[in-house]
């Protein structure tokens, strides 16, 4: 193929994320005789840029003091400066990688494919590729035209990480990146604020009772406090919750919020947006209450209950009382 | 402080369950219930409030056909003090470049000192906030869950990075900032609320009003299109329970037990 494919590694205290496996993966189901150039930005950045060799044929690494903290607008100018127009940039889609690439994109002259979580061949300079919509509800197959060059992030968790060719390089292309000074001033970073602790540590607990908007009104929390109470379990939940304050931000599952790995997980009234499900590891028994036949969340979890969880959840509540 | 909040009309996810048609040509559209996107909704709030704090002024702007008159007049309800509404045939089939660059157009002929889009909308991309800022060289944050405006030169701002940390920067003005859910409490608009504004004049501005070349927007300019819709099958799927609810919850309780999810 007429392009070559750049990969954007994550990393973070000097450890590889593990996305960088995924963009192999992703590359090759683009090209699979793909010759794959890892990128690195940050500071001291040898032993991360070292342990790529073992999977990218070649390592291009950026690094200096000031970069320290990755933030994508000084970074978005360093790769502006050295990618050459026409190639093809995989970017994971987190929240790094949303702020990067569209801009990216522009400042490349290249098309912007957000999300993908498949690839389908390159037929006549057109990458097909798989999209969700309306929080995972659809998907679609899109057309990219890559003839000019593309910025495409992937999401996480949506490849399965494969090694790459062993025995690469690292190329230093710092002085090429800095050669019009520092870029993106304009954007300074202070500091990064940890989340609160609160009263209850969900990443601990073995069995949670998760509610999403489903819920509907904030005085029907109460009785999903009850069926967490009788299972011997803690209340969580998705975003909505969190966004209406319902319930504190400790008790937020998900990319943005905590992950967790119970043994069982309930979600009541969570449609099961990949954001969700980014913070359920473990592979816990997962039971689905939701009145949407049509909700992601029953294709992920092991047990499906199509009905209103108001209904439901008194009953079912009783029910785990009066076998006790 | 001059603000213009972009804005978009799409289906209400919490009314509606979003199906594929017979022919997976599209959604199933009938019956669907419309209204302001989710994001841009928190966007327009915060808008409100740093305008009432500080002065100056919200502009809301859509791209997009007659009946998304119907959501820039719900967002003037709010509070935004005027709407503008970006609408052509040649806009059709634009991707998200073509939007930023129809927008880009719109911001050329005003003089706005932030610009806010929400995070994401409907199809998920998340990708007009950046390139618009990008097309006209100025500086972006994603994710925004914060904004501290004190300055005329340069405002504080918080992102919302992974595991519940906020990311916090200064950043210069004029700037794009991506609006992400739950920055605010976005005030309740009632019908009198909505009457009240049901006159005010939106103008309508079409390609030729912004100068636009027919090359750059549209669906012969898009580099992304949409081939397909199709449901997703991303698990093996789950057994879905039958019978009444009590049947449901007898079959439940058993599991529950035998997998440890009673203690």
């Amino acid at each position: 193929m007429a392009f070559q494919i750049f990969a954007y590694i994550l990393h973070k205290d000097g450890a590889v994320d593990d996305t960088a496996g995924e963009m192999v993966a992703a590359a090759k189901k683009i090209d699979p005789a793909a010759s794959i150039t890892a990128i690195v930005v940050g500071s001291k950045i040898d032993s991360v840029c070292n342990s790529l060799t073992a999977s990218f044929k070649e390592v291009w690494k950026i690094d200096n003091d000031a970069l320290s903290y990755p933030n994508s607008e000084v970074i978005r100018g360093l790769l502006a400066g050295i990618i050459p127009k026409g190639n093809i940039l995989l970017v994971p889609h987190d929240h790094f990688g949303m702020d990067l690439s569209p801009g990216l994109s522009v400042k490349l002259d290249g098309a912007y494919l957000p999300d993908a979580i498949d690839f389908d061949g390159v037929d006549g300079g057109k990458l097909k590729a798989v999209r969700q919509e309306f929080s995972g509800q659809v998907s679609t197959h899109v057309l990219c035209d890559i003839s000019g060059g593309a910025v495409i992030t992937t999401r996480p968790g949506s490849f399965a990480a494969e090694a790459g060719a062993a025995g690469g390089s690292v190329v230093d292309k710092t002085a090429d990146a800095l050669a019009g000074g520092m870029p993106g001033g304009k954007r300074r970073f202070v500091e990064v604020i940890e989340a609160e602790m609160g009263d209850v540590d969900i990443t601990k607990s073995d069995i949670l009772v998760s509610i999403g908007r489903g819920i509907g009104e904030q005085e029907n929390i109460e009785i999903t406090e009850e069926l967490a109470k009788a299972m011997g379990g803690d209340l969580s939940c998705s975003r909505p919750i969190i966004d209406a304050k319902w319930l504190e931000k400790s008790r937020q599952v998900g990319t943005s919020g905590k992950t967790v790995k119970p043994k069982v997980y309930m979600a009541l009234g969570i449609s099961g947006s990949f954001q969700h499900l980014g913070g359920i590891k473990g592979s816990p028994f997962m039971v689905a209450i939701n009145k949407n036949p049509n909700a992601p969340i029953f294709q992920i979890a092991d047990i499906g209950i199509v009905e209103d969880l108001l209904e439901f959840v008194p009953v079912l509540t009783e029910k785990i009382n009066e076998s006790k | 402080m001059d603000i213009l909040v972009c804005i978009k009309r799409v289906p209400d996810t919490a009314e509606n369950e979003i199906s594929v048609n017979s022919s997976g040509s599209d959604i199933e559209r009938d019956d669907l219930v419309y209204s302001v996107n989710e994001w841009d909704n928190y966007a327009v709030e915060e808008a409100i409030q740093i305008r009432d704090k500080v002065g100056g002024s919200v502009t809301v702007v859509a791209v997009g056909d007659s009946e998304s008159e119907d959501v820039l007049r719900r967002e003037m309800a709010m509070g935004a003090d005027k709407g503008i509404l970006l609408s052509d045939d040649a806009f059709e089939g634009s991707d998200g470049k073509g939007l930023a660059t129809i927008l880009k157009a719109e911001i050329a002929k005003g003089k706005y000192d932030l610009i806010l889009t929400g995070a994401q909308a409907d199809d998920g991309a998340g990708q007009v906030g950046g390139m618009l800022a990008a097309m006209l060289d100025l500086p972006f944050a994603s994710l925004v869950n914060l904004i501290e405006a004190s300055d005329d030169k340069k405002i504080k701002i918080g992102r919302e990075i992974a595991g519940g940390q906020q990311e916090i920067s200064e950043i210069d003005l004029p700037c794009v900032l991506s609006i992400q859910t739950g920055i605010n409490e976005p005030r309740y608009v009632g019908i009198r609320g909505i009457r009240k504004v049901a006159s005010v004049e939106i103008p309508v501005r079409g390609a030729s009003d912004l100068g636009l070349n027919q090359d750059s927007i549209g669906a012969a300019a898009a580099k992304v299109s949409r081939v397909d819709y199709f449901t997703p099958v991303l698990g093996k799927g789950a057994e879905i329970l039958e019978g009444s609810i009590d049947e449901k919850v007898d079959k439940l309780v058993e599991l529950l037990k035998s997998k440890g999810g009673i203690k």
